[in-house]
C-alpha cells in the first residue's frame, strides 16, 4: 500500500476546442510505485503527453477532472503555490525536444541553477554553481566548468538533453517523468542519452514514468507497462506478461510492428492512425474503427478495464476471439510512428 | 561580438558612400548649379562660364564627386543657401540640435507609453484590457500623424493655451539658464506627444506580439515545470526574452522618427531638420536639400547599424560568435 507513489484516479483531461470540450485523457486510472519505472507506449495523438502533463498540472487551458494522488496531496485542486513547491522538487520532467526547452537567452549556469534555487534559497551562489557544475558531470558533460557559462545554442541536442536531465534531477525527485527523451536525437545520441537514464535509474530512488516509442527500451528498463490508446489505457501489465502474452489487439499490433523472433516470420500491424481529438468516438470501443474485419458481435459495448491476472488488465474482452485478418500486410518496422 | 560589430561597421561605410553618390546625383540633377542662384543674372554669360570651368562645375560628374565628398568631409562644405547666403553647415547645426532634441524627447515618451501598454497588452492577451490597448493601436494606425497633430496643436495650443504653438523656445531667455531648459521642454511636449503617440503604436504591436508568441515558447513549460511561481516564469522569461527584439528596434525607430519630424515640426514651426527640409524644398534652395537628405540618410543608416550593435550586444547567439 505505501509503496504507491503516485495514484492516478479516473483522470480526465479535456482541451477547448471551439465550443466544446474534447477529452485527450479519458479515465486513466493508474499507478506508479516507487523506484519503479512505468512505460508507457502508445501512437502519437494517443494523449502520453497530456497525460503526463496533468501529472505536474503544466496544462495552461485545460480541464482536469479525477484525482492525482502524490504524497499526500490531490495534484488536480493544490494550490498554486504548493503545486510550485512540488515541481521541479519533488516530482521533475524531462521533454521531447531538448532544442527548444532551454531559454535561449540565459546561460547553463543559471538555467539548472535556477531549479535550485526555487527549491533551496539558502544556497550560496559559489555553491550553487559547484552543486551546478557537479550535475553536469553527472550527466557526462565533459567540460562542466566551461559549459556553465555557455547558451543553449552553443551545445548539440544531445547536449542540451542532457542539460534538460540535469535539472530534473537537480533536487533529487521522487517522481521522474521523460516524455519521449530520446524521440527527437539523431539515433547515436538517442543510444548515449538512454544509456544515462538507465545509470540514473540505478542511482537515483525515483519512481519513472518513461513515455517512449521504443518497445526496445521498453523491454530493457521498464517494470510495468502502459498501452494508451485514443486516450485510454487499453492494456496494463508488467513488462514481461506484456512481451509473452499481450491481450489486447492493440498492444498486440505495436508488439508486431517490432521484428523479433516467434512470430512465424510474418508481421501482423493494424493499419491506420489514431483519430484527432475531434473525431474521436467516444461511444464503444475506440478501436473498432481498425478492425473492420471483426465480427461486429464480438465487440464489447462500452468496454472497461478488467483483471485478466493479477495486475494484469485489459480493455474489452473480445481479445478471446480476437485474430488478425488473414490478408494482413507483412510490414517493417514502421508500424508506431 | 567584436568581430561582429566590426563587420557591421563595415557594412555601414559603403552604404553611406553609396547614399552620397545617390545624393550627389540628386543634387546634379536639379535645375540650375551652385553658381546660378549666386550671381547677378546681368554678369556676362562668357564670365559665368569661365566661373563654371574655374570652379570645376564643366568636369565629369565622378570628378566633382571626389571634389565634393572632399569638402564635405575634410571641411564639412555642404554649400551655401541661396536663400539664407550662408554656409549650409552654419544654418543646419542648430536646426540639427532642435531635431535631436525632438527625438530623444519623442523616444522616452514612446517607450514610457509603449512599453507598458505592450505588456498590459502581451500578459493579458484578448482581455477587455487588451482590446482596448489593440484598439487604441488600430486608431494610431489609420490615423496620419499629421491629423493628430494638427488636432492636437489646435485644442492644446490655441484653444487652451496649454503649450505654445510654434518655436523651439520663448524669445528673450538667455541660454544654460533653468528658465531656459523649462521653456524649451514646453515647446517639445506637443510635438514629441503627436510624435510619440503615433510611433508607440509600432512598439506596443510588436511587444504584445512577442510577449503572446513566447508565452508559447517550450522553455517557458521549462520554467514551470522547475517549480517557478507564475510572476516569476512572467518576469525572468517571458518578459525578458519579449523585450530583447524591442531593444534592437531601437535603432528602426530613428528611421520612423526622421519621417515623422518632417511633418511635425512643419506643424508646429519648430525650427529643426524636418521644417528646414519641407521650406528649403518650396524656395528650390537645392544646396539645403541635399544636405538635409545626406544627414538624415546617415542617420537611418546609422540607427539601423545601433539596432544590430544593440542587438549583439543583448542576444548571446549573437554576442558570442
Ligand atoms: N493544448 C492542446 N489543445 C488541444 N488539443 C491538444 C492539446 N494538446 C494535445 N492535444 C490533442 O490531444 C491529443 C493527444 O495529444 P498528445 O498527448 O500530445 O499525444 P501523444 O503525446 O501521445 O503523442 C492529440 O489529438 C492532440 O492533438
Ligand atoms: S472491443 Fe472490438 S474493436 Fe475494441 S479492441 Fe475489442 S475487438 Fe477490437
Ligand atoms: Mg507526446
Amino acid at each position: 500500500m505505501d509503496n504507491k507513489l503516485l495514484e492516478i484516479k479516473n483522470l480526465k483531461t479535456s482541451f477547448r476546442i471551439k465550443d466544446d470540450y474534447y477529452a485527450a485523457v479519458d479515465d486513466v486510472t493508474l499507478t506508479v510505485n516507487k523506484n519503479e519505472v512505468l512505460a508507457i507506449v502508445g501512437e502519437s495523438g494517443s494523449g502520453k503527453s497530456a497525460l503526463a502533463f496533468s501529472i505536474m498540472r503544466l496544462h495552461n487551458r485545460a480541464k482536469i477532472e479525477g484525482e492525482v494522488l502524490f504524497k499526500e496531496n490531490n495534484i488536480v485542486e493544490l494550490s498554486p503555490s504548493k503545486m510550485n513547491k512540488l515541481r521541479g522538487n519533488d516530482m521533475a520532467m524531462i521533454f521531447q525536444d531538448p532544442l527548444t526547452a532551454l531559454n535561449p537567452l540565459m546561460t547553463i549556469e543559471d538555467q539548472i541553477g535556477e531549479a535550485l534555487f526555487l527549491h533551496n534559497k539558502k544556497m550560496s551562489p559559489k555553491e550553487r554553481r559547484n552543486k551546478v557544475i557537479d550535475l553536469l558531470n553527472q550527466v557526462g558533460i565533459p567540460r562542466p566548468d566551461y559549459t556553465c557559462d555557455q547558451f543553449p545554442h552553443e551545445l548539440s541536442g544531445g547536449m542540451r538533453q542532457r542539460v534538460m536531465i540535469a535539472i530534473a534531477i537537480s533536487n533529487n525527485p521522487e517522481l521522474l517523468i521523460a516524455d519521449e527523451p530520446t524521440t527527437a536525437l539523431d539515433v547515436t545520441i538517442q543510444a548515449q542519452i538512454l544509456d544515462l537514464i538507465r545509470d540514473l535509474k540505478e542511482n537515483m530512488n525515483a519512481g519513472i514514468v518513461l513515455i517512449t516509442h521504443d518497445l526496445g527500451v521498453v523491454a530493457e528498463m521498464a517494470d510495468r507497462v502502459a498501452v494508451m490508446y485514443a486516450g485510454e489505457i487499453v492494456e496494463i501489465a508488467d513488462v514481461h506478461t506484456l512481451f509473452e502474452n499481450p491481450r489486447h489487439p492493440y498492444t498486440r499490433s505495436l508488439l508486431n510492428s517490432v521484428p523479433s523472433d516467434g512470430h512465424e516470420g510474418k508481421l501482423h500491424v493494424i493499419q491506420g492512425i489514431v483519430p484527432s481529438l475531434k473525431h474521436l468516438p467516444r461511444q464503444g470501443c475506440r478501436f473498432s474503427a481498425r478492425m473492420p474485419w471483426m465480427d461486429e458481435s464480438v465487440h464489447e459495448e462500452n468496454p472497461v478495464l478488467h483483471e485478466i491476472a493479477p495486475g494484469h488488465h485489459v480493455r474489452c474482452t473480445c481479445h478471446e476471439h480476437f485474430y488478425f485478418p488473414k490478408e494482413s500486410k507483412e510490414v517493417q518496422n514502421d508500424g508506431i510512428s | 561580438m567584436w568581430k561582429f560589430i566590426v563587420r557591421r561597421l563595415l557594412i555601414a561605410l559603403p552604404q553611406i558612400l553609396l547614399l552620397s553618390v545617390l545624393v550627389f546625383l540628386m543634387a546634379q540633377m536639379m535645375p540650375g548649379d551652385a553658381l546660378s542662384g549666386l550671381i547677378d543674372p546681368n554678369i556676362d554669360p562668357a564670365a559665368i562660364e569661365a566661373q563654371r570651368e574655374r570652379l570645376g562645375l564643366n568636369d565629369p560628374w565622378h570628378i566633382q564627386y571626389v571634389d565634393w565628398i572632399t569638402g564635405v568631409v575634410t571641411e564639412g562644405d555642404l554649400g551655401r543657401s541661396f536663400r539664407y547666403k550662408m554656409d549650409v553647415t552654419e544654418i543646419i547645426g542648430q536646426r540639427l540640435t532642435n531635431t535631436f532634441w525632438l527625438s530623444l524627447v519623442t523616444l522616452i515618451f514612446t517607450y514610457l507609453i509603449a512599453i507598458p501598454l505592450g505588456i498590459t497588452s502581451g500578459r493579458y492577451n484578448d482581455t477587455f484590457r487588451d482590446q482596448m490597448i489593440t484598439g487604441y493601436t488600430y486608431v494610431g494606425f489609420a490615423t496620419p500623424l499629421f491629423i493628430f497633430a494638427l488636432v492636437a496643436l489646435w485644442i492644446l495650443g490655441f484653444q487652451f493655451g496649454w503649450f505654445p504653438t510654434g518655436g523651439s523656445v520663448s524669445p528673450g531667455l538667455t541660454p544654460g539658464t533653468f528658465e531656459y531648459f523649462l521653456s524649451r521642454l514646453h515647446h517639445l511636449i506637443l510635438p514629441a506627444l503627436s510624435m510619440a503617440l503615433i510611433t508607440t503604436v509600432n512598439t506596443v504591436q510588436y511587444l504584445r506580439s512577442e510577449i503572446i508568441d513566447t508565452k508559447q515558447k517550450d522553455f517557458i513549460i521549462t520554467a514551470r515545470a522547475k517549480g517557478a511561481s507564475e510572476s516569476r516564469v512572467y518576469n525572468r522569461h517571458i518578459l525578458r526574452n519579449s523585450l530583447l527584439p524591442i531593444a534592437a528596434f531601437f535603432g528602426f525607430e530613428i528611421t520612423g522618427l526622421i519621417g515623422g519630424t518632417i511633418f511635425v515640426e512643419t506643424i508646429y514651426s519648430y525650427p529643426g531638420m524636418g521644417q528646414l527640409f519641407v521650406e528649403s524644398i518650396n524656395l528650390r534652395d537645392y544646396s539645403v536639400v541635399t544636405a538635409v537628405v545626406l544627414l538624415l540618410g546617415i542617420a537611418s543608416i546609422l540607427g539601423a547599424l545601433l539596432s544590430d550593435i544593440i542587438l549583439s550586444l543583448v542576444d548571446p547567439r549573437i554576442r558570442i560568435k
